[in-house]
């Protein structure tokens, strides 16, 4: 397959599909919902489950229910309606299920808006589930790299039976671009699903249980001890990240997704003008790429992050940086998109965020 | 020379129930394990259990099983079937899962006409959380969050599930049927058969309410739970076979 141009979101239903996806299930929501409609004609005519459900809290629950079947299986769903699968998402990430999770942000809070934003970066890292659980997220910065991405994580969350969300924002969805889908994936060589709920006739002598529940408390904390422990493994082998113009930078921008390839184009202008500004690219969110602001300069003036919101990243740049270095911030929230001057603007003026 | 007359059906495992005594829950368990296994499906079959009493049942039936946050079984066997359609998948799940916080999940899977069995326990009242009240719940019955008895203006009405249901296009088979006696469990036996015979020739959804009992919550002796269930229970929530696609 050469390249074609295509959009954002009926990109990811195809990478889906060449990641190997048997079931989707979802609900429509703005701006992700041709995610779904591109999957509903090209699952079904292939023989696979496409099913839009009465709500995203069925939704997630009936992605529970088939990734505990085996199968590979992925929701996508923006904002507000991740807000709704929280509840569904600790208990798949309990439960040590795989699957994928797309989440196309847009403005919030509440209702918000239906332009791009990363608003929901607290939402991804952190969830809104209960309990002591991670996802493993990705925040791809181009379509391209949202196909690549999208190839993996099924393979990835096969391998540690983890949930993995891709998080973009409204704009990777609806934009587009030219790319390629045949970009080789990373081989993996995946555990059987001998845990997978199909009955006990493809397993006899051994019943398969999707749960949750442990009602003895030492029992429950050992449960979470081997999720730390798994979280852990992911950090060491799935921490991605890509550093820019980082041969002697006087400041240092960390982006993610959208906002890094403005500050792209920020970090050009400032190169003509003779200001060098090096970026580290979170690509994946959790596990966060820390590593990264060890190759920071000493000689740096500053840190300015730079996001889509009123700084949520920016935690996570507080403690990667560990006071080391003076950690500046700029965001845009509500579906605004800065010009790459209002970033060179900020490096120009740069002043230490006063943190808490 | 002894003979075996009764044994405990092969479709349940050793563990021993957490259901409280004289609680009907037992019975329904028994008669569900038994058809799993005179259907000769108890190999193929997946079940859902809930969020309430019976949010252990995963441990009970002899089959695999997946536990459903609550109200969400519907869902998660949505969930399994669409991927698994050759395997039997049903959920258990009492008035709290079903009927309150799970209505939408219910409502729609039988609408699409999910080819899953539902074994819904209707006995009125929150049993795990401690007797609070149910959307089942009778007109003036006391319970620890309607204290003076449950006013229709204050409280609203009980729901009447099965009447609702018989409504629905996608619904194959439906029955509201109780424990209460020997026949009526023998009743409810073929009930459930039929349900999971349904789902067995792909019919659609099919969903047995059983008007059953908490002898514990409701402050009652066994017996007592019993005969309060068919003088109560039973006028308000009327036996019968509500739709039946196999009769049409």
């Amino acid at each position: 397959m050469a390249k074609v141009l295509m959009k954002g979101n009926e990109a990811i239903a195809l990478a889906a599909i060449k990641g190997g996806v048997d079931a989707f299930y979802g609900y429509p929501i703005t701006p992700q919902n041709e995610v779904p409609e591109y999957l509903s004609k090209h699952l079904l005519a292939n023989g696979k489950v496409f099913l839009q459900a009465e709500s995203e809290v069925s939704a997630i629950n009936m992605v529970y229910g088939a990734a505990g079947a085996g199968k590979r299986v992925m929701t996508s769903s923006s904002s507000p309606g991740i807000a709704l699968k929280q509840e569904g998402i600790s208990y798949i990430a309990a439960a040590e299920l795989p699957c994928v999770i797309c989440s196309v942000m847009r403005g919030g809070p509440g209702l918000g808006s239906i332009q791009p934003s990363q608003g929901d970066y607290y939402q991804a890292t952190r969830g809104g589930g209960n309990g002591d659980y991670q996802l493993i997220v990705y925040a791809p910065e181009s379509i391209q790299e949202t196909i690549d991405i999208m190839k993996d994580a099924f393979n990835i969350a096969d391998y540690y039976r983890n949930p993995v969300m891709v998080l973009v924002d409204g704009l990777i969805g609806q934009m587009m671009e030219s790319v390629d889908f045949d970009k080789p994936v990373k081989e993996r060589k995946l555990p059987e699903k001998d845990w997978a709920t199909t009955g006990t006739l493809n397993h006899p002598g051994r019943r398969n249980i999707a749960n949750s529940l442990y009602l003895d408390p030492a029992e429950l904390e050992q449960h979470n001890i081997d999720l730390q422990k798994k979280y852990k493994r992911i950090k060491e082998n799935e921490t991605k990240y890509e550093l820019i113009n980082f041969d002697n930078p006087e400041y240092v921008i960390v982006a993610y997704g959208t906002m890094a390839r403005i500050c792209r184009s920020a970090i050009q202008m400032l190169h003509e003008e003779g200001i060098e500004v090096g970026m580290i690219r979170p690509i994946s969110l959790f596990p966060y790429p820390e590593i990264a602001f060890d190759k920071i300069p000493k000689t740096i003036k500053g840190i300015l992050t730079c996001e889509l919101s009123m700084g949520q990243m920016l935690d996570d740049v507080l403690i990667a940086n560990n006071g080391r270095h003076k950690v500046g911030f700029f965001g845009r929230a509500g579906g605004m998109l800065p010009d790459p001057e209002e970033i060179v603007e900020a490096i120009k003026n740069f002043t230490e965020r006063v943190v808490k | 020379m002894w003979e075996t007359k009764y044994e405990k059906s092969q479709g349940l495992t050793d563990t021993k129930l957490s259901y409280c005594p004289g609680c009907a829950h037992g019975i329904v368990h028994k008669l569900v394990a038994e058809t799993l296994v005179e259907l000769d499906i108890l190999d193929k079959s997946i079940a859902i259990a809930s969020v309430g009493c019976s949010v252990f049942s995963y441990q009970f039936f002899n089959c695999d099983a997946q536990q459903a946050p609550h109200g969400r079984a519907c869902a998660l066997a949505t969930g399994v079937k669409r991927v698994l359609p050759e395997n039997i998948v049903f959920t258990y799940q009492g008035d709290g899962d079903l009927a309150s916080i799970g209505i939408a999940e219910t409502i729609h899977a039988a609408n699409r006409g999910e080819n899953i069995t539902v074994i819904f326990i209707n006995n009125a009242i929150y049993g795990m959380t401690g007797g609070q009240m149910a959307p089942t719940s009778l007109i003036g019955q006391k319970t620890t969050t309607s204290q003076d008895g449950r006013v229709a203006e204050v409280h609203g009405n009980p729901i009447k599930i099965s009447e609702m249901f018989a409504t629905i296009g996608g619904v194959a088979y439906l029955e509201r049927v109780s424990v209460y006696d020997p026949k009526h469990v023998i009743n409810a036996k073929k009930a459930i058969k039929k349900a999971f015979q349904y789902q067995k020739e792909k019919r659609g959804f099919t969903m047995i309410e059983v008007v059953s009992t908490c002898p514990v919550n409701w402050g009652m002796t066994p017996v007592d739970a019993m005969k309060w269930a068919k003088s109560d229970m039973e006028p308000e929530y009327p036996l019968g076979v509500f739709k039946d696609k196999g009769a049409e």
